[in-house]
């Protein structure tokens, strides 16, 4: 008869030599090597010129029904903000309801349903400034997912598994852009993912389609010829936060320091 | 509603998503690891380092840590969108992130904890099995004690003087054992925020170190607390035992050995409030000196707006007037249970202007959020993230404990 000491001596080297073998797999993944070899497809940039953006709010209203973010929740995956500077050198910014229907008052709002107003002739400057996902190359929200249910696809977008994600919002602590949020519908993580099923399929995002400006434009950085990365290569260009190590995606034609 | 709105009001600029996500679960979630993992350091002062002063609340703050130990993940299900879907923490773990670590952490802690509890009280299941074994006809509550405290037993039925050493030894070599993984299971829940690279008041790498200090403090606060009410309940009952039983220790007896257990325990818990209270202020004093880019509305919150809440509950009620209450000469069980009390709350404090403190302001640095705790809930998600969910988790650990102490009797002399 086996003895309990040699029981669990046996059961510890079976379980031991099972997980060597295991553990190649995971080592040398096809999957991930053959994707690491093809450096062929698209890696999706997006390009906005805020100084074209009129603060219409008519992508953030596209970005919503596109996307089926419910209309009226106060949440969103893009949004335009306001941005008046005065001559006391104050920054008053604001994005009533992330700019869904544009910016309907003159005052800014400050919380509470409470408007600021600001006389014209105390403005220095004022502009729009739309954000969405940058789809980081280091995006910390794919790093802190605790079960890998936010993913980077090879193409640069970062994508949420609705049917994956446990709700615990880490990754929407970890953003330092502030993109994320729980939706209402589906109580799991969400973001902008620059309408993967669109542009996928060669079509332009929702909310590059309803920008009437040009203010937005979306394009693939490993194309030299492409009009967004031509920009992209010859232009003044910036990023938003870059002190956070992101290396954030998302390029800006004419943002001010006062940018947050 | 989204999640969040409920209870936060914004104020200024915050981002359209911007919502308080981290609710008062989160406060609990540190509150009680801390808690398991001081309680634990406590016993191994006794088991490890042979405190010999510590031998009766050593073993009672052992089955407390296990009490404790499964209500550390209670907050953490609570506060899931998806409470089904926890599991796959352990089934699925991404490992670059802090959180993945947590099945595999717990339940290495849960499994030295259950083992060191079974060597401790092997004794006391083989001989209670041994007399419910002797007793002839028994009726079904005793034939089912019989069969828990057989299978208790794992079948090691050797009690003799050699066995047992060697469970003694077993039990040092899993105290010693236990102490860094205890220290992990909560340095590790530091870690959680500490990494947070977006969060201004939440990243520093002391953040770990802090919370590890501040976890032993509340650990052996709640220990001393726990031990001196029970200690209450049995003087009474022991009260009413005696004229049955003279040979029981008398009420002078037990108030004697409750106070020498009480003034040994507080000196080990002014030893590590010492440490965390340093390491919070030098923790403070850097970010105002090197004044960084987030500095501005940092202050603005830690000076301003969570003034009470840091300065006066915490740093004041919480760790300054526990600290001289402990200090003051002659320490009364009354006095010990006051202090007791108040540092608790200040490390509970601590968590919260910790965990809401970080959440206060935007990461626009241009706007605040006010947390509003839900007191009564009027929805599922209110009843979990407010103050009648935060009120289960933390009645949990001592239903466990009541049940625990049945099978476990921290009191009764073992080996």
């Amino acid at each position: 008869m086996i003895s309990r000491r040699s029981f669990c001596k046996k059961s510890l080297l079976i379980a031991g030599g099972l997980a060597i073998p295991l553990s190649c797999l995971e080592l040398f993944d096809p999957k991930r090597l053959l994707a690491e070899k093809d450096q062929k497809g698209p890696r999706w940039v997006f390009l906005v010129d805020t100084r074209k953006c009129v603060g219409c709010g008519f992508c953030v209203k596209g970005c919503k029904v596109e996307n089926e973010v419910p209309y009226d929740a106060n949440v969103t995956r893009t949004w335009v903000e306001r941005y008046v500077v005065t001559t006391d050198g104050k920054t008053h910014i604001d994005s009533p309801k992330g700019a869904r229907d544009g910016f309907p008052n003159k005052g800014i709002d400050i919380g509470h349903g409470k408007l600021e107003e600001i006389k014209d002739e105390d403005i220095d400057k004022a502009f729009f400034v739309p954000k969405l996902c940058n789809q980081c190359d280091n995006p910390p929200c794919v790093q802190v997912c605790p079960v890998g249910a936010t993913y980077q696809t090879a193409d640069g977008v970062v994508l949420v598994d609705r049917k994956w994600c446990i709700g615990c919002g880490y990754c929407i602590m970890g953003c330092p852009y502030g993109v994320r949020f729980f939706h209402p519908v589906f109580h799991v993580a969400e973001k902008c993912n620059f309408c993967y099923h669109r542009i996928t399929k060669g079509m332009q995002t929702a909310c590059v389609d309803s920008c009437a400006f040009g203010a937005r434009r979306v394009g693939n950085l490993r194309d030299p010829d492409d009009p967004v990365t031509r920009i992209i290569m010859t232009e003044r260009v910036n990023v938003l936060k870059e002190e956070y190590g992101t290396k954030p995606q998302v390029f800006y034609l004419g943002l001010s320091k006062e940018v947050k | 509603m989204v999640h969040g709105e409920a209870w936060t009001i914004k104020e200024f600029f915050t981002y359209p998503n911007e919502y308080i996500y981290w609710t008062i679960q989160i406060v609990m979630y540190p509150f009680m690891t801390g808690l398991v993992a001081g309680a634990f350091v406590l016993s191994s002062l006794y088991h490890v380092f042979g405190v010999k002063q510590l031998k009766e609340i050593a073993r009672f703050s052992l089955v407390f840590s296990f009490a404790l130990l499964p209500v550390a993940m209670l907050p953490l299900m609570m506060h899931l969108q998806q409470p089904l879907r926890g599991i796959e923490v352990m089934l699925t773990p991404h490992f670059t992130s802090a959180i993945a670590a947590f099945g595999i952490v717990f339940s290495t802690y849960g499994m030295i904890v259950a083992s060191e509890l079974w060597f401790v009280f092997r004794k006391h299941f083989v001989e209670t099995a041994l007399a419910l074994k002797s007793i002839e006809g028994r009726n079904a509550l005793q034939q089912g004690q019989y069969l828990l405290f057989s299978v208790l037993t794992l079948g090691a039925w050797d009690i003799s003087h050699e066995a047992l050493e060697a469970d003694e030894r077993a039990v040092k070599k899993l105290a010693a054992a236990g102490i860094p993984v205890a220290c992990f299971l909560h340095g590790y829940a530091g870690f959680i925020f500490g990494s947070v690279k977006a969060n201004a008041l939440w990243m520093t790498p002391l953040m770990p170190v802090i919370f590890i200090c501040s976890a032993v403090v509340s650990g052996i606060a709640l220990c001393i607390l726990t031990y001196i009410l029970t200690m209450e309940i049995r003087k009474q009952l022991s009260r009413r035992r005696r004229l049955a039983h003279p040979e029981l220790p008398s009420m002078e007896e037990l108030k004697s050995a409750e106070a020498h257990v009480v003034a040994m325990t507080s000196r080990y818990l002014l030893m590590f409030m010492v440490a965390a209270i340093t390491l919070e202020l030098l923790d403070l004093i850097f970010r105002g000196y090197t004044a960084v880019k987030s500095w501005d509305i940092l202050r603005s919150v830690i000076y301003e707006r969570d003034f009470v809440n840091i300065f006066v509950v915490q740093y004041g009620l919480g760790n300054l007037v526990p600290f001289v209450l402990f200090l003051i000469p002659g320490l009364t069980i009354r006095r010990a249970m006051v202090g007791t009390v108040l540092v608790l709350l200040g490390v509970f404090m601590m968590r919260w202007n910790v965990v809401i403190g970080g959440q206060a302001f935007s990461s626009s640095f241009s706007g605040f959020m006010h947390y509003v705790l839900p007191l009564w809930p009027d929805n599922m998600e209110t009843l979990k993230e407010g103050l009648v969910g935060a009120l289960i988790v933390a009645g949990v650990p001592f239903c466990l404990f009541y049940l625990l102490n049945k099978v476990m009797p921290v009191f009764k002399e073992t080996h």
